[in-house]
């Protein structure tokens, strides 16, 4: 009995090991590595792994471009999430109805998710593409816009950064509390990153729709009966019985999204990069253009490193959390 | 799952597979083969000596450009038409796009036989004092091009006694071109001072024409319009020493240069960072606009849009100076074909090579001998100015500072031309030329 446990102990590490070494090489190796470069003095194409210290950190953290990407990443951050969680449920509640070509339009709602971040971006590009102002040509959706009489919209080559100014009464305000710093573009919104948030929240809401609807039909109907018996509306039964149950749904939809959020690099690099002033620029494009286009190496490994702490203070919690409530079961 | 749902699966599938296989099979069959050229004349060499194939990497892949690196490849093959060229370029202006994929390739360890860079600091810094290149000096010796490229251009290329790659062009970066039809009409004339160029804006506005066109969609069109602006603020000298660091970025020169370019964006066009350079161009040759301010390839575009009643002239303050750049082509170490690329160096700086790419690009030759009456008359204005003119080097093309710091400049421009906060740019200026170990 304990030499057959032993024996499928050996082969299930045989296994595994092979996942095991490529992704402690492949994974946690490299980023050793880029942790390592984050700290040397790696500028240029030959590698300098020549300790540095935290240099290469205060300068990132110094940048205008960097705060600016900041900014950007909240933004997008706040607006993706909010519009994928509340579209995503809209739909999973409404399919859930039991209507008719239920299968259809859950299929239709899920497929954008199938398609990569690039082609999204190729796709959107188009779509919101501002038109030629040479020849007063209209593309996309802005001959809807045009059809309804709406004037065209500059979508993501729109510099414009929605911000408290600091002549306004708010702003003075703000400054007579000593908060003046507020009333600035860096604590704005770039009206061109709303190009951004259509296009990934086209892509994405669905996803959280399935996700939402799995966690819908989990909900016992004798619930649901119950609080009915008991003179519940419809409303009531959504508001006290639904919802409070679907909250470990939306706790995953947040660290799935929010993580896809931190890090997006290739939707931005398809459809607008930088965008003027910065008004599209995120982290992860940033450092592309750090290490590729500026063969600054240890500036880029520094943004990666950054972008890996901030991913992880989101992640780690939840594994924590999500390991926790799996032991208790 | 029900047969409802099997059903709606497999339609999906199918056009999820057939979407697949569309995108599988479009590049795969783009490249249809050349039909084999005759040679039109004998060869000089045997030609079963050249064998294999040639891949030359560039960015060249629209009009003008892409025709006179045809023309070179013709020529190639007349010669060695055993060899096959494989023409790998990746599209996007200024090279934005292709010197990412190049670098990732050089540090691969999978060079081209040749790659396109231009000349000064992007060559020197970033690939010769690396060591990523072959000195070509063995090349300007056999075929003794010293006596027929110009001293300064021989410098340029010059790093520790060797000489590094081919020049196969010069463009001028100082341009400021405008539609003849219009100024005519209003009886205009080309600004030659920035008070001109203000005033003559004013009187644009009033006739309801945007007086600057800029399209700085990729922002290289903005730090290019930041380095003519900068060249015609102060002396050649000063402007030299913006790049060794003996002319300050604090101070009253880069100011007044800031303060010029921050009062010709409120004069262009508000859509610019939709706009790339060429549809700036499409808004002057239909009068909309009155000038835009962009190097000598707005020549070609021109032509090839059959605008005829293009004008041009130096813009403010350039008077007198050539801000100039160069495509040329080097030859990497461990290049795959070395030979073939030899060969092929040699049609890049030859006298034959130059006259069968410039005319087309758009573009002077980088030697001092081809015949002017190949070019067109704004070619043959450039090539009496190439000898006359003070050269001075291009900042957005490559030319005068390490890609490092163009990429910073870059981030400042990027910002500046949204905010128009001179202050802030100069120090972002001054604190680039630090992190770009240049200053102090």
């Amino acid at each position: 009995m304990l030499r057959k446990i032993n024996r499928d102990r050996f082969y299930s590490i045989l296994l595994i090991s092979p996942s095991i070494i490529l992704i402690a090489l492949f994974v946690y190796g490299f980023i050793a590595w880029s942790i390592w470069v984050s700290f040397s003095n790696w500028e240029g194409l030959r590698p300098d792994l020549t300790f540095r210290g935290v240099q290469n950190f205060v300068r990132l953290f110094s940048n205008p471009r960097f705060h600016i990407d900041i900014r950007n990443t909240i933004v997008f951050t706040v607006f993706f999430l909010t519009a994928c969680i509340g579209l995503g449920l809209t739909l999973a509640v409404v399919i859930d109805q039991r209507i008719r070509g239920e299968n259809f339009f859950r299929s239709l709602f899920l497929f954008p998710m199938a398609v990569s971040f690039i082609v999204t971006g190729v796709v959107w590009r188009w779509m919101l593409a501002p038109g030629d102002p040479a020849t007063g040509r209209l593309t996309g959706v802005n001959i809807l816009l045009d059809k309804i009489n709406l004037p065209p919209l500059k979508w993501y080559t729109d510099p414009t950064v929605i911000h408290i100014s600091a002549n306004s009464q708010l702003g003075q305000l703000l400054d007579s509390v000593g908060l003046g710093f507020i009333a600035n573009p860096l604590y704005g919104i770039p009206v061109a990153m709303i190009s951004i948030v259509i296009a990934a929240t086209w892509q994405m809401s669905g996803f959280v729709m399935a996700m939402y609807l799995a966690g819908l039909r989990g909900i016992p109907e004798e619930l649901r009966e119950a609080a009915r018996v008991d003179g519940a509306n419809e409303g009531q039964v959504y508001r006290h019985i639904v919802l409070p149950m679907l909250r470990p749904v939306t706790l995953s939809a947040v660290i799935i999204l929010g993580h896809i959020s931190l890090k997006i690099f290739d939707l931005v690099a398809a459809m607008s990069k930088r965008g003027p002033g910065f008004a599209t620029d995120v982290p992860a494009y940033f450092m592309f253009e750090t290490t590729f286009h500026a063969n600054n190496f240890a500036q880029g490994a520094a943004i990666s490193i950054f972008m890996l702490v901030t991913v992880s203070l989101l992640i780690i919690p939840y594994l924590i959390y999500s390991s926790r409530t799996d032991s208790e079961i | 799952m029900s047969t409802n749902n099997i059903k709606t699966f497999s339609i999906f599938s199918i056009l999820l597979i057939a979407a697949l296989l569309f995108t599988a099979c479009g590049p795969a069959t783009t490249p249809t083969p050349e039909p084999p050229v005759t040679p039109t004349t004998p060869p000089d060499e045997p030609p079963d000596d050249f064998t294999g194939t040639l891949e030359v990497f560039s960015w060249w892949t629209t009009g003008g450009e892409a025709a006179g690196l045809e023309n070179l490849f013709e020529l190639y093959k007349n010669k060695f038409p055993q060899v096959e060229i494989i023409n790998a370029t990746v599209a996007g202006g200024a090279g934005f796009e292709a010197k990412p994929a190049l670098t990732a390739r050089m540090l691969g360890g999978d060079p081209p036989d040749s790659f396109q860079v231009h000349m000064g600091q992007e060559l020197t810094e970033t690939w010769v004092v690396d060591g990523f290149m072959d000195p070509v000096t063995f090349i300007f010796e056999s075929e003794g091009w010293d006596q027929y490229y110009p001293q300064g251009v021989l410098d340029i290329i010059s790093y520790e006694g060797e000489y590094w790659t081919v020049p196969v062009n010069i463009h001028r970066a100082n341009v400021l071109w405008f539609n003849q039809e219009v100024f005519d009409q209003y009886g205009w004339t080309p600004p030659s001072t920035f008070d001109e160029f203000f005033a003559l804006a004013e009187e644009m506005q009033a006739e309801g024409i945007t007086p600057l066109a800029l399209g700085d969609v990729g922002i290289w069109a903005s730090t290019h319009l930041f380095e003519v602006v900068l060249a015609g603020s102060m002396s050649p000298d000063k402007y030299n020493g913006l790049w060794t660091g003996k002319t300050d970025w604090n101070g009253p020169e880069v100011k007044q240069a800031l303060e010029n370019m921050a009062r010709m964006i409120e004069y262009a066009n508000p859509d610019h960072a939709a706009l790339s350079w060429d549809q700036a161009n499409d808004l002057v040759i239909q009068g909309r606009a009155g000038m835009t301010i962009m190097g000598d390839w707005v020549d070609a575009d021109n032509l090839a849009k059959g605008f005829e009643h293009s004008g041009w002239a130096h813009p403010p303050g350039t008077d007198g100076i050539f801000v100039a750049l160069s495509d040329t082509f080097g030859l990497p170490l461990n290049a795959p074909h070395r030979d073939n690329a030899i060969e092929w160096l040699k049609i890049v700086g030859s006298k034959e090579g130059q006259e069968a790419f410039n005319p087309v690009k758009g573009s002077i030759c980088a030697r001092s001998d081809c015949n002017p009456n190949l070019f067109g008359s704004y070619l043959q204005g450039a090539m009496q100015d190439w000898e006359s003119h003070t050269i001075v080097p291009s900042l957005a093309h490559g030319a005068a500072a390490p890609e490092s710091w163009v990429a910073l400049i870059n981030d400042v421009m990027t910002s500046f031309v949204t905010n128009l906060n001179v202050a802030s740019a100069q120090a972002g200026l001054a604190q680039s030329c630090i992190d770009a170990g240049i200053c102090q």
